[in-house]
């Protein structure tokens, strides 16, 4: 009888031992272990939140570089109203919410072992991966544009030395010069900044140096909040500014690096300036892992963010597909406070709650003249989309009160998002 | 008498304790924080955490109706009904300001 029972719990113990065996988290006793890779807008804010819903998780963040530059107010800096480094934020307030951080490039990801591995060997198992990469330049998308011509015609839509790049050649362009924008047809990251770094760059003109002219080729016939800037264009850069859509011939074919010239399917345009927007694709890592589809981008589900083709790994910010939010700060801020809430259900085995969420988009057309769009959005036929009767542009008859008080709120936007994410 | 207003005081107060211990926030309001998160002084647009629950919810349908101007809250307020508002107004009284 003794014996008996004896046996029946080391029965049960061994069995208890399979069972927990599966789970190696719990039978060490230590927490689940989420890997967030990308140290921008979407990946510090949920490696810091992933720590704020469940201290207990293991949140490792992977970043290129231990300083982040950010994109939004980088047209400030190259119209040379704003000074690089302020754009320049570190993760010290990250590691001091107990995420560990991991400054090196990420290579591959195991999808079998669940395991990520970086540039310098170190191999990092996760539970549940989020990737954040952000954009890379698709440099087969644009005849003649690739790394070598970035050196002459930037694109300074990575902010860092592309942007300084542009603000120096913009500095030592004569007056009377011509700088040449291209807008690409595909998605881009942050679109709208397309035209306020028109407005800003012609700001400089204006002020600067009068006699020059900034020409925007566009593969597009419209574009967000467009009513919005060419109202303000024909005021503020009558003689500045001019924007040729795609039905005006606009679209850029190819470019012509030796002698800076936007090659469209009707004329060669020669710029003193150029500044080529070339399309765009998920960063390097969400194309190794799997989860970027022919479009070059990750189409997630929209509750938890998880991607459509690998289970396991979720896709926020500028690389994630999600129906109608837009790439930009503010939606990848969004989307990442989401995706940890989510994220933590389903490794404590529970259902995500169906989200909301906002997205606000300001822009520029000058220092003290703001602009911006709204959008809220919900789950909807496997995407998000927008929550009907809400969102929309500011007033296109708004008085320039309510310009000056846009554009003091768009500073008060990054101040906040930045104290949010980094501080 | 006396014991239901005890007893709906102590209600209240473990209300507002579920409500602050809670981890899940209601549905929208986590994105408020992408421009209502720095303390006074730093930004133009004030912190919600800590504000009384009737300021940020009347604010809110205000800015839905348009009985109270906006420059772009007017266009956010009207994605969420007016019971929505007002949790996500309540979950944000009950966080630390």
């Amino acid at each position: 009888m003794t014996c008996s029972r004896k046996s029946r719990r080391d029965v049960l113990k061994a069995a208890s031992a399979v069972a927990l065996f599966p789970l190696p988290a719990i039978a060490q006793g230590r927490g689940p272990r989420v890997v967030v890779i990308g140290g921008g807008f979407a990946g510090a804010t949920a490696a810091r939140f992933l720590k704020r819903v469940d201290a207990k998780i293991d949140v490792t963040l992977v970043s290129d570089n231990a300083t982040f530059i950010a994109c939004p107010f980088s047209n400030h800096v190259v119209a040379g109203l704003r000074d690089m480094e302020a754009q320049r934020f570190g993760y010290g307030k990250v590691a001091a919410d107990g995420v560990t951080l991991a400054f090196s490039a990420a290579q591959a990801v195991d999808t079998d072992k669940r395991s990520v591995r970086l540039a310098d060997g170190k191999a990092l198992p996760y539970d549940r991966l989020i990737l954040a990469p952000g954009i890379d330049i698709d440099w087969k998308g644009l005849r003649g544009y690739d790394e070598k011509a970035a050196a002459v015609m930037p694109h300074a839509w990575k902010a860092g030395e592309q942007t300084l790049l542009l603000r120096r050649q913009l500095e030592a362009m004569e007056d009377g010069g011509k700088v040449v924008m291209s807008s690409p047809a595909t998605l881009v990251r942050c679109p709208t900044a397309i035209y306020e770094r028109a407005s800003l760059i012609a700001y400089y003109l204006k002020t600067k140096k009068p006699r020059s002219k900034l020409l925007i080729l566009d593969a597009k016939d419209t574009f967000s909040q467009r009513r919005n800037f060419q109202n303000a264009w024909k005021e503020l850069y009558p003689t500045q500014l001019e924007w040729i859509s795609l039905s005006q011939g606009g679209n850029v074919s190819s470019v012509e690096v030796s002698t800076r010239t936007f090659v469209t399917d009707f004329d060669n345009f020669d710029a003193d300036v150029a500044n080529v927007i070339p399309p765009q694709k998920a960063g390097a890592i969400a194309q190794a892992a799997g989860v970027a589809d022919r479009t070059g981008w990750c189409p997630v589900e929209p509750i938890s963010f998880e991607s459509q083709l690998v289970p396991g790994i979720h896709v926020i910010g500028d690389a994630a597909m999600t129906g109608a939010m837009p790439k930009a700060a503010f939606a990848a801020n969004a989307q990442a406070k989401v995706c940890a809430v989510a994220v933590a259900a389903l490794l404590r085995g529970g259902k995500p709650a169906e989200p909301r969420l906002i997205n606000t988009c300001y822009s520029f057309v000058a220092p003290d003249y703001g602009i911006s769009f709204a959008e809220v959005f919900k789950p909807g036929n496997g995407m998000l989309v927008d929550v009907e009767g809400a969102g929309g542009s500011s007033a296109t008859d708004a008085p320039p009160e309510t310009r000056r008080l846009e554009a003091q709120y768009a500073e008060g936007w990054f101040k906040a998002i930045i104290t949010e994410v980094f501080g | 008498m006396k014991a239901t207003r005890v007893s709906a005081g102590v209600a209240a107060v473990l209300l507002m304790i579920g409500v602050a211990r809670g981890a899940e926030a209601p549905a929208g309001a986590s994105s408020c924080t992408g421009c209502h998160s720095a303390p006074s002084g730093v930004s133009a647009m004030r912190r919600l955490s800590g504000l009384p629950q009737a300021e940020i919810a009347d604010k809110m349908i205000a800015f839905k109706s348009s009985a109270a101007t906006a420059t772009i809250m007017d266009r956010i307020a009207k994605g969420f009904s007016d019971e929505e508002i007002r949790a996500i107004a309540a979950w944000y009284a009950a966080q630390k300001p």
